[in-house]
Formats: structure tokens, C-alpha cells, sequence
């Protein structure tokens, strides 16, 4: 192994003999954090109150350990996290932008924290009016008027985008059984489209990484219910042909659907409502900064053109003429819920006071300064010689983020785009998202948000060039990377083929 | 220049240059002339912190939060108290500012949380799989019809109408989509019985019996005969449960049930108006395959280390697309750990304490409502946190008279009838003057 491994062992983590217990190996019978409330009440034999056949035999094995313990082994996990806060997370389509600390006070406030989800509507108006504002504020940005908060997810969203499509061309008395996405779609789209009961066709893209508009015309007749796109496309380009795409999918009665995954880059630059788009979801933890959370909660509203209104879930928050806000369930032509009360609350306090922080020039200025942190980053790693290994996957202006293909470093340098992403986690950097999109052989996307500073960008550029020349000096530290982190490069072969995926009590 | 960005006129100017534009709005030039927004959007100026802050505290005034009033709502979230343990570790930004654990090697920490959750939960559950959480409880009901739809592609689902109903709601949803029917199943004295299942046609169209424990109503069901009943037409048994409770009652999974799902507010999550929260998701052994959503699974490195990562990800819409068993890619990785957190808080005699203390309250709180007058119960089953009360009288004027005696006395289901929960803050004190406010209101 090299120097230039040594120099990198600088550990991030807390390592100790024995980090690999569990909460439950760590648990002694007997020990306990909890302390019950006094029984206040008289007391009936629980035999009386629920017959023993309708009970537990034996406790569920919870484990057994004092608050200070519980606390320590969290803490001690989470030093076993990389996360935004410490470091540079250019994860392509993920929108890794920084989570403001206000928000987290806001959010915690006893009013919206504390509020119960069936508190009359007089006595929360305060949220009400809050979501009512935020569904203004994203149907501005989106260039649509009306607004579901509803939905948990950028999928949930594309979900209840999809079902709000088939109850329009179904409110006309079609039957339309066909959506179109193009290859290079998130799987989620794909996944979504056969969750709603539709056959999906794919589109493909041509050499410039637009969508294929000859393929897009073939396919395009009228047993088509939708198209979902995402644009700026998961390539990190405009689809320049957008007005072309809309007008051919209106022309055979098909929705066209917006997958808001990225919108970071063209907030108050672009709408997509003015581009054609009949449907829109947002990702509030993308672009409008609720923090990723390991994996969620996220959100996940949804605007819509006029057409589509009646359609919408219930209940839809309303003003009601004398200024006050309320729930309204009476939508005869609504979908439905889709999922239980008001939608995710607490993200709605964290996305509304981002906007209200940022207003609309500041809105306009987090995708503008998105996209050329992205351009900028792109032509550094090409100046630093990167772009000779790993080529940009389309030779354009991108928007932001790009894709580079890792093709001629596997042919020239022996190593994949796996290796590299591996070999970054030693350097204290989050790897791009790899192999995706699909299209892109050995593909890394890179998108590093507007909250980065030039400096760390720089910082990047010159770590996959230096990661580049140790792979041509010495192709098997990447190889074998990460080098630096609390486990190496772990069997995941090895778990699918033999699931554990509960402790064995 | 925002708060949040860092790009100064030096050093724009500089990175335009290397880029090889000469404005920022060459960076745009692929977007078609006609679509650029001439002028800014219409939303207001952007505002200082502490601006914003004041705006949202302002916000938070004009809601009646269950910090300000003594609340006796429930029906699918409950005022339960989050141990101060579960914020100070849900706070922490190596929990809660990472993505999905895509880079196994630095989410270590993350992806043995959901290893823990998933275990407590299949403890809970009484089943042998649990993926790392879904959205939360009701959707959690529609996901499960769908792994349902694809286990047998049969036509109907037969719902107690002890479900919650925004959980039926949302399986219709997805239902009509399927071209499925959701059929609801009466409750008898509040609760499912076989009969009910029999009359309401249980035959070998049925995909799955979906079923509440306990149920909408807050009645305990007895769960064996009706999973008899669903797998004698060899359909699916589908249980939506309360966690805590199941502190007490049998596991659903050793009744015979196949999946169990439900809202895990209660562990551990704060009421936030409805969300966000998590669904957990357990299935048996013969249906892990069909699970949606993440999986934590243990495996070693390449130097024998024991380490965590996403498991059996063939089943998911970034691997297979459309042939996925959801389109679901985030689990809600920062609830659910709030929840292993909690039931580790409580550990394994806690959860029984704290269930018993649920019971014996909400039974005595059962009984004081019943003895008043133009009072009766909705039904006789056992109950755990949660009853039904009829009011023969002017419902509008109780629950104003107790709004001015600052208690919300339970939520409104049906024009003559609330449901009242119980939670471990509701002190004798506050439920004798539940019942002596709508004795007074009622007199």
C-alpha cells in the first residue's frame, strides 16, 4: 500500500473493539430507562380488562439498558455517519444542499410540533394557513394554480400524479392503458406507472441527450394517458425541444407529467406549467431543503393545471370568504386521500420558511448559482485533466449537475466508477451517485448544489485528479478503497443471497 | 448574495470565465427564449432569521397545541410523551442530514439503526421481516393490499370497517387503479367477526381480509378466527396495528396474520399536525420477496467485519423498474429510528408497564363516561387506549363546553359519537374532569 493511502488514514469515526454490538447485545435484563407514571387510578385485575387469551405470553424482547447507555450507543452509531454538516455530498439528483438551522427551531415549536392532526380547524389556523401559503408559493414556482400537500414523497407525489391522470381521461370516458417515460427516467417513474395500473413505454434519447422526438411521435397515438419527464432530464439537460414534447402529447390527449426531482435548477428561472406541463410534484427535500434524514421523511405536493383541479386528494386546504382557513372534504371528483390526515406537517414549517428566507430572488438565485456551481465544477474537472478518464457524458452547457461516463477509466486505468466513488469516501467526500442514469455506461452524477463554496469544488476536482494519477501509479488502492472508512467495501452479494435482516434474539 | 450560498462577484466572475460564459444567463441559453420568466415570481421578499422567525412563531400562536390543551384525541395519533432521549438523537446531523445509505461503507450508523428497528419490530409484530419503515400508517394499508394484488392477483379486498378509515380511503385510491374492489366488512358490537366476513361474500376472489388491532373503535379483536377464515379461501390476513398495544395484546404474526402494518407516531414521534411519522411494515418469510421498500441486512466486509447494507434491492423501482414490488425509495429513516430509540427507552418491561397504565386509565375513564347519564358506550369488547362514547344530547354543546374548560373531549366520528383516547399524559385528575364537564354540559 502507498504513502498516499497512510496520509489519507485519517479517521472520521470512533473505532473500538466493540462498535459491532447491537442495542439488543448490549441490553442486561433487569436494567431500564423508563420510569412509569404513578397509577392514579383504581386498579382492576387485567384478567377482567383483557382476557389472558387476548394477551402476550411473554414480553416482546425489547432490549434493557439505562438512559446513559441508550444514549451512547446512538451517538456512538451516528459517528459511524457521513453526513451534509461535516462534509461535500454532491449525490446526483438528491439536491444535497445545506439544511438551514432555523429550521429545525421552527419546526420544534410547541404550535405546529404539538398540534394534534384532528384539532378542529379553528383551532389550527395558524398550519392551515401555513399550507394554504405554501400552496401559493410552490404553484408560483411550478407555473400551475392548484396544489396537493398531501403526498409523502417525490414517488407518492408521482404516484398521485399518475392516478389523477387516469380520473381525468376516465371523468371523459377514456380508457387510455399506455404512459411513456424516457430511458433515462428515475425508477421510480417506471415503478410508478405500473402501481397505477398502466403499461409503461419507453422513450429513448437521442445524441444529444434530448428526448428522441421521432420515437417519442411513434409511440405517441391515443391509448397514451401521460408522459412523465423530468427536466432538466436525469442527464443534467434542458429538454430544448420541451414546447415540441408538449404539443405532441396534448395533440393525442395525453397529460404531460413534470417529475420534480429537478427543480433546483430552474426555480424562478423557468416554469413548468408555462412549458406544457399539466401535473408537477415536488421533492421538498430537494429543493426546498428538509433535511434527507438517512433515508426520510421527505414530501412530495403535487400543482396542477385547471383541468386537472376537481381530481385533487382530499381534503385541500381553502380560504374561506371571511379569512379564515379550513379542510375541505367535499370533493365529489377528488381521487381520494392517499395517504392519512394532512400530508407531512413538519416538513411543510421547514419548506415554507425556506421560502419565506429566500423570497423570489433568492429562490432565483439558489438555481442559478445550482447551475454554474455545477458548470463551473464541470469545467474544473475538465482542467484538471479529469475529463480525459471520465468524459462528460454529453458535451453541453449542463444545468445542475452533469454525468460523466467512466468508461475509458475502466479500459485505460483498471479501475471502475465503483472504485473511484470508494476511494472518495478516504478523502472525506461523498461520492456522486453511480450508475445512473442507465443510458451512461460506468455513469457518476454529479450535482453539487448552490450551497457549496468554490473552494470545495475545487477541492473535488483536484481529489478525482489525484485519484486518477494513483490509479494509473497503482490501480488496486482504489480498487480495494475505501481504505479509511469504519467497515471496508462490504459483501452485498453475500447479503442478498443469505437475507439477515433481523437480530437474532 | 442569500445566506445559504457562498458565490461572491470575485468569484463569480472568475467561474463564469472558467466556464467560458460571459452572464449567468448564458449558463440558461438551452432554455427556449419564450419560456425564460421575464420578471421575478410573485412571492414576497426574502426576510432576515429572525424575521422568519417571528413569522412562524406567530404561526405556531394561532394553533391550539395538546401542550395548551388537555386532548382526548386520538384515532391514529396519539399525545404520547417523546422522551427528551429521542430528540437529542434525532437532532444529531450525522442522523439527520445524510441521504438513503447508498455508500454502505459511511452509513454504518444508519443502516444498523434500521437493522435494530427492523428487529424490535418484528418483536412487536410477531414476525419474522420488517422493512426499514414506509411512509406511515394508512398508505402503509394500501402498500400492503398491493403486496397483496401481486401475491395472488385476486380481485377484491374485504376491509373491516374497524380500519381506519383514511387507510380504507387510501386503499381505494389505489385500488381503482387496479380495477379492485374494497369492500367493507360491518363491525358487530364494534368489532369483526367471521359471520361478517361470511356475509359479506369471503370466497376465493378475496386477495386479502384487512383487519384493525385494535380497531378503529378501540376495540381488542379476536384475530384468530378471522385469519382462519382468510386463509380458508387462501386469502392474505392483513393487520393494521397500534405498536404500543401490541406491548400487551398477542402478536399479530403468532395469530396466523401474514402482514402487519401500521402507524408508528406513538414511538416516539411528535404529533406534527398528522406527519411526518412512519409506517412499519412486517411480513412472513414466504413473502419477503414482495416487501416493499428499503431493507437493512447484516453482512461482513472483505476483511470478515460485521457491517450493514441495503438488502434484496431486486425487489426495488431503482433496480427493477417497472416490474418493482413498489415504487416507494425512501423509507422515513429518521422516524423510525426515533422509534428504536423510544422502545429502547422503554425496553422490554416498560412497553408492558406502560401498556398496563393505558388500559387500567382508559378503563377507568370508560367507566366514568358510561355512568354519566345520556352517556353510553359504543360497544362492550375490551379496549386498550381507546373507546367509543354515544351522547343522546347536544354534541355541539359538550364539546364547546369542554373547549372552555380547555379539553378537547376526543374526536367527532359520527354526528352523535366521539372517540376518547387515552395516553400515559391524561392523569385521573384530567379524566374526572372530562366526565365532570360533559356530565355538566349534558345535565
Amino acid at each position: 500500500m502507498s504513502d498516499q493511502v497512510d496520509a489519507s488514514r485519517q479517521r472520521w469515526f470512533i473505532d473500538s473493539a466493540d462498535d459491532e454490538l447491537t442495542i439488543f447485545e448490549r441490553s442486561r435484563p433487569g436494567r431500564r430507562a423508563f420510569t412509569a407514571p404513578l397509577l392514579d387510578v383504581p386498579v382492576r385485575p387485567l384478567d377482567e380488562l383483557i382476557a389472558p387469551e387476548l394477551r402476550r405470553r411473554e414480553p416482546a424482547r425489547l432490549p434493557e439498558l439505562s438512559e446513559p447507555e441508550i444514549v451512547r450507543h446512538y451517538t456512538r452509531l451516528s459517528k459511524r455517519n457521513f453526513d451534509l454538516d461535516t462534509g461535500f455530498y454532491p449525490l446526483g439528483s438528491c439536491t444535497m444542499k445545506h439544511n438551514p438551522k432555523l429550521h429545525e427551531r421552527v419546526a420544534a415549536l410547541p404550535g405546529h410540533a404539538q398540534l394534534h392532526p384532528l384539532q378542529a380547524p379553528e383551532d389550527a389556523q395558524g398550519a392551515l394557513e401555513l399550507m394554504w401559503r405554501l400552496q401559493h408559493a410552490l404553484g408560483e414556482i411550478a407555473g400551475l394554480p392548484h396544489v396537493t400537500l398531501q403526498p409523502s414523497a417525490g414517488s407518492h407525489g408521482e404516484l398521485t400524479g399518475v392516478l389523477l391522470t387516469r380520473a381525468y381521461h376516465e371523468a371523459r370516458g377514456e380508457r387510455r392503458t399506455k404512459v411513456l417515460a424516457p430511458d433515462t427516467a428515475h425508477g421510480t417513474n417506471p415503478a410508478t406507472v405500473t402501481m397505477a395500473g398502466y403499461e409503461l413505454v419507453k422513450i429513448g434519447t437521442d445524441e444529444y441527450g434530448n428526448v428522441d422526438i421521432d420515437d417519442l411521435r411513434r409511440h405517441a397515438d391515443d391509448d397514451v394517458a401521460c408522459l412523465m419527464l423530468t427536466n432538466p432530464s436525469t442527464l443534467g439537460l434542458f429538454e430544448r425541444h420541451i414546447e415540441e414534447i408538449a404539443r405532441t402529447v396534448h395533440d393525442v390527449g395525453a397529460t404531460l407529467y413534470y417529475d420534480g426531482a429537478n427543480l433546483n435548477a430552474i426555480m424562478g428561472v423557468s416554469r413548468p406549467g408555462d412549458m406544457g406541463f399539466d401535473i408537477v410534484h415536488f421533492n421538498l427535500h430537494k429543493s426546498f431543503t428538509q433535511p434527507h434524514g438517512g433515508g426520510g421523511p421527505g414530501a412530495g405536493p403535487v400543482a396542477v393545471a385547471e383541468h386537472m383541479e376537481p381530481y385533487l386528494p382530499r381534503p385541500q386546504v381553502v380560504m374561506r370568504e371571511d379569512g379564515s382557513f379550513d379542510l375541505d372534504d367535499d370533493r365529489p371528483r377528488s381521487i381520494g386521500r392517499v395517504r392519512g390526515f394532512q400530508g407531512n406537517y413538519g416538513v411543510f414549517v421547514r419548506s415554507y420558511a425556506y421560502i419565506r428566507s429566500l423570497g423570489a430572488a433568492g429562490l432565483r438565485e439558489a438555481s442559478t448559482i445550482a447551475v454554474l456551481n455545477a458548470n463551473y465544477l464541470l469545467a474544473r474537472l475538465r482542467r484538471e485533466g479529469v475529463l480525459e478518464y471520465l468524459p462528460a457524458a454529453y458535451d453541453r452547457l449542463c444545468m445542475h449537475e452533469f454525468v460523466l461516463s467512466g468508461a475509458v477509466m475502466k479500459r485505460e486505468l483498471g479501475i471502475r466508477t465503483l472504485d473511484l466513488a470508494k476511494r472518495l469516501l478516504d478523502h472525506g467526500v461523498h461520492p456522486p451517485t453511480v450508475y445512473f442514469p442507465l443510458i451512461v455506461e460506468e455513469a457518476l452524477l454529479v450535482e453539487p448544489t448552490e450551497t457549496e463554496t468554490r473552494e470545495t469544488l475545487d477541492h473535488f476536482a483536484a481529489v478525482v485528479a489525484e485519484i486518477l494519477r494513483e490509479a494509473a501509479r497503482d490501480p488496486e488502492i482504489a480498487r480495494t478503497a475505501p481504505h479509511t472508512t469504519p467497515v471496508r467495501r462490504l459483501d452485498e452479494a453475500g447479503a442478498a443471497r443469505h437475507p439477515v435482516v433481523r437480530q437474532a434474539l | 448574495m442569500s445566506r445559504y450560498t457562498a458565490i461572491t462577484e470575485g468569484d463569480l466572475r472568475e467561474m463564469l470565465a472558467t466556464v467560458g460564459v460571459s452572464s449567468l444567463d448564458d449558463l440558461f441559453a438551452d432554455v427556449p427564449a419564450g419560456l425564460r420568466l421575464e420578471g421575478p415570481l410573485a412571492l414576497e421578499d426574502g426576510l432576515s432569521e429572525q424575521e422568519v422567525y417571528a413569522e412562524l412563531a406567530a404561526l405556531a400562536r394561532r394553533n391550539l397545541s395538546a401542550e395548551e390543551q388537555v386532548t382526548f384525541l386520538g384515532a391514529g395519533m396519539y399525545d404520547s410523551y417523546v422522551p427528551a432521549l429521542v430528540d437529542a438523537i434525532t437532532s444529531r446531523a450525522e442522523f439527520l442530514t445524510p441521504y438513503t445509505p447508498y455508500q454502505p461503507e459511511v452509513s454504518q450508523g444508519g443502516l444498523q439503526a434500521m437493522f435494530e428497528y427492523q428487529t424490535a419490530i418484528c418483536e412487536l409484530t410477531g414476525l419474522p421481516v420488517s422493512n426499514a419503515s414506509v411512509y406511515e400508517g394508512p398508505s402503509a394499508v394500501a402498500a400492503a393490499g398491493y403486496l397483496a394484488k401481486l401475491h395472488n392477483g385476486r380481485g377484491r379486498f374485504l376491509v373491516s370497517a374497524g380500519v381506519h378509515p383514511h387507510a380504507i380511503e387510501a386503499l381505494a385510491t389505489l385500488a381503482r387503479g387496479w380495477r379492485m374492489a374494497v369492500e367493507v366488512v360491518d363491525l358487530r358490537d364494534g368489532a369483526t367477526t367471521v359471520e361478517a366476513l361470511r356475509d359479506a361474500g369471503l370466497n376465493e376472489e378475496v386477495s386479502a381480509v384487512i383487519v384493525s388491532q385494535p380497531n378503529f373503535l378501540g376495540a381488542v379483536e379476536r384475530l384468530e378466527p378471522l385469519v382462519d377464515a382468510a386463509h380458508g379461501v387462501g386469502a392474505l390476513a392483513i393487520c393494521a396495528a397500534d405498536p404500543v398495544s401490541l406491548g400487551l395484546l398477542a402478536a399479530p404474526g403468532a395469530q396466523g396474520v401474514d402482514v402487519v402494518v401500521g402507524e408508528g407516531q406513538t414511538l416516539g414521534n411528535h404529533l406534527d399536525y398528522g406527519g411526518p411519522s412512519f409506517g412499519f411494515f412486517a411480513v412472513t418469510d414466504e413473502l419477503i420477496r414482495r416487501l416493499p421498500g428499503r431493507l437493512a441486512g447484516q453482512t461482513r466486509d472483505s476483511e470478515g467485519k460485521l457491517g450493514y447494507v441495503l438488502t434484496l434491492q431486486t425487489r426495488e423501482q431503482h433496480i427493477r423498474r417497472e416490474k418493482a414490488t413498489s415504487n416507494i425509495c425512501t423509507a422515513q429513516a429518521l422516524n423510525a429510528l426515533a422509534g428504536v430509540v423510544y422502545l429502547s427507552w422503554l425496553g422490554r418491561q416498560g412497553l408492558v408497564e406502560l401498556a398496563e397504565l393505558l388500559v387500567q386509565r382508559t378503563a377507568y375513564a370508560r367507566e366514568r363516561l358510561a355512568a354519566i347519564p345520556r352517556v353510553t358506550l359504543v360497544h362492550r369488547q375490551p379496549v386498550l387506549r381507546e373507546f367509543a362514547i354515544r351522547i343522546d344530547g347536544d354534541l355541539d354543546a359538550v364539546i364547546a363546553r369542554c373547549r372552555e374548560a380547555g379539553i378537547n373531549p376526543g374526536y367527532r366520528y359520527a354526528d352523535d359519537s366521539l372517540l376518547v383516547a387515552i395516553t400515559e399524559k391524561r392523569t385521573r385528575t384530567q379524566i374526572d374532569l372530562l366526565a365532570d364537564t360533559i356530565a355538566e354540559a349534558l345535565a
